[in-house]
């Protein structure tokens, strides 16, 4: 459940790059698995800027309440609005249509410096 | 007993009635001549229609579902369940205090401005501080007043750049709340392999920016931080404030004080520490203690002395942060932990702290051999456990702490602190006898070996409540916050 073409971050976001300098980010199916059923997710506004380590979002589940970190410095250019209706998605398909916020990256080397699969796998113990 | 009970909404018949109004004697009036037309409901409200009996006994019966410590150990971790003495009721039960009103002239109220003064400085020699408000109605409360305090210090001295309140990743949500409240920026400070604050990461993180440090001692896993006499200096040497959160202080009562660790803010639960009672949404009271240099900011009115021996209240506090509460508090509390701290006594509320940590400690070891315990030293007051072990066989800490409703004993907090996987924490009290204390080790234990034979039943758990395992995902994406009658109801499920 840690997709090879993926890249993570040790607090359990996962990036995938789309074009030369987005970053589609979500949380891990590890994570969602920990955190239990979402119920709410408090989503950022589209033009608000992130900070590589900064939260820019927050998971209700029925068990805590978890802030999302960003794992690049950048822009929010789009978000899941679906979530508001449906923080179930969130559990149901954590790498697909659960995906949080969509960001363009000051600097798209920063996609690089995330853990790959392997090491995110190691990260949470399955390797 | 245990049969689901209907609400009132769907019980009686109509024409029941369980009071008979006497005979109107006044003029009638017509409603539609009392009343404006555009707030009158043109249909009646589709109430109840219920004989007393009928009333009497749904409200018997649910009152014989409740849980509460005056059924059984409540070991709610961080919560301080502790048995609420009876005597305290009668204190604040009695006329002169019950039936006071605010607006009474200062001279017909002097035994309550007593209490008041007394119940102060009580406190302060508890925390080992100069003054204190009564005024905040609840932990987070406090923790707003005191970061009020904060602000007001820095501002007084031309710093008004420091705007970083550093807390422990172990801490509870109040204390970044409250910090965010109050217009703060957090910054989370990573625990130690010990489960204390990493010392060295204060020392880099405190600064020019640094208005404070929030802590709880002993911490949310329920050790005490040795480090807190290097964490304060760091604080002070950077020009920062200390908040202690009181949470736990029912480990420290007459054995250490937060002021002589170098703490300048202290806010005590009294619901938790000094017995009043817990939950039903309050009256809550979270008093705050503080070093005679925050003094000066504390919120007005203030309870003082003339040299005569009578009491007043100072309303002239000019630089004072500014009212928090309207008039004194909620005084009725105040009265029950006046008198808890009054029947105890020094030596008295020693022996809490003391048969706090000992139940703690003793529990602790009892169950270590069936779940994992993440930090294996003393404890203070309470424990966490991890539900790690139990995990592998896959039950989830939640499934134990619905089994445990089977045994008839309410489960301990779950999943908090954050920082450990799984987390159990037990906090028994002094006031639990040693036969209740085995009572609920046993059933902890019961259930570690049924993990281990029979996963399924605990998974499935509660077998024994009025309801089953309740769908708390679907409860908190989909509230249903009124009743509806049943018709309606289908109605509004299909418009959705």
């Amino acid at each position: 459940m840690v997709p090879e073409e993926l890249r993570y971050t040790k607090e359990h976001e996962w990036l995938r790059l789309e074009g030369s300098n987005l970053a589609r980010v979500g949380i891990t199916h590890y994570a969602q698995s920990e955190l239990g059923d979402v119920v709410y997710v408090d989503l950022p506004e589209p033009g608000d800027r992130v900070k590589a380590g900064g939260s820019f979002a927050v998971v209700e589940s029925v068990k805590a309440v978890s802030d999302i970190y960003s794992p690049v410095d950048g822009r929010i250019v789009e978000v899941n609005k679906d979530l508001e209706n449906r923080p179930e998605l969130i559990n149901e398909d954590p790498y697909g249509q659960g995906w949080i916020a969509l960001i363009e990256m000051d600097d798209p080397r920063a996609f690089e410096e995330q853990l790959t699969a392997a090491e995110y796998r190691e990260h949470i113990g399955e390797a | 007993m245990f049969e689901a009970t209907p609400l009132l909404f769907e019980s009686g018949a109509p024409g029941r009635k369980g009071f008979a109004f006497p005979p109107c004697d006044v003029p009638e009036t017509s409603i539609h001549e009392a009343i404006p037309p555009e707030f009158l409901r043109e249909e009646p409200a589709p109430l109840p229609e219920l004989s007393e009996l009928e009333v009497i006994r749904h409200y018997v019966r649910l009152s014989r579902k409740n849980y509460a410590v005056d059924v059984g150990i409540y070991p709610l971790g961080s919560c301080t369940m502790k048995y609420n003495p009876k005597v305290n009721e009668e204190a604040a039960d009695l006329p002169g205090f019950k039936r006071l009103h605010p607006y009474q002239p200062e001279e017909t109220v002097q035994g309550a401005l007593e209490l008041m003064y007394h119940l102060e400085r009580f406190l302060c020699e508890i925390a080992g501080l100069d003054r204190a408000s009564l005024q905040p109605s609840a932990g987070a409360h406090g923790e707003l007043l005191g970061l009020m305090l904060i602000k007001a210090y820095h501002a007084s001295r031309g710093e008004e750049g420091r705007d970083e309140i550093l807390i422990p990743d172990s801490a509870h949500g109040t204390n970044p709340a409250s910090a965010a409240m109050c217009g703060y920026k957090v910054v989370e400070i990573p625990s130690d392999e010990r489960g204390g604050m990493d010392v060295k990461e204060v020392k880099r993180r405190v600064g020019p920016k640094t208005a404070g440090l929030m802590l709880t001692n002993p911490n949310t896993l329920g050790l005490f931080d040795e480090n807190i006499a290097a964490i304060a200096q760091a604080v002070h040497d950077a020009g920062g404030l200390l908040y202690y959160d009181g949470a736990n202080a029912n480990a420290i009562l007459g054995i250490s004080r937060p002021g002589d660790m170098g703490f300048d803010i202290v806010h005590f639960n009294l619901h938790k520490t000094f017995s009043t009672p817990h939950g039903g949404g309050g009256p809550g009271a979270g008093p705050i203690a503080v070093t005679k240099e925050l003094a000066p900011f504390l919120p007005a009115p203030t309870v003082e002395r003339r040299p005569d021996g009578s009491f007043y209240l100072e309303r002239h506090r000019p630089q004072a942060v500014g009212r928090i509460r309207s008039f004194y508090g909620n005084f009725g509390v105040l009265v029950r932990a006046y008198a808890y701290i009054r029947a105890h006594g020094p030596e008295g509320l020693r022996r809490v702290s003391e048969h706090a940590v000992l139940h703690a400690n003793y529990l602790m070891r009892r169950l270590a051999p069936y779940f994992d315990l993440p930090y294996d030293r003393h404890c203070k007051h309470e424990f966490v456990l991890s539900g790690k072990r139990q995990k592998q066989r896959g039950v989830r800490t939640t499934d134990i702490a619905k089994r445990l409703l089977d045994y008839g004993i309410h489960a301990p907090t779950i999943y908090f602190p954050l920082i450990v996987d799984e987390a159990i924490m037990i906090e028994p009290t002094e006031t639990e006898p040693l036969e209740a204390l085995d009572a609920f080790a046993e059933a902890m234990i019961q259930i570690a070996q049924e993990v281990e034979r029979d996963p399924e039943t605990v998974k499935s758990a509660p077998h024994r409540t009025p309801v089953g395992r309740l769908d708390e995902a679907r409860a908190a994406r989909r509230p249903v916050l009124r009743w509806r009658p049943p018709a309606e109801d289908t109605a509004a499920t299909q418009e959705r």
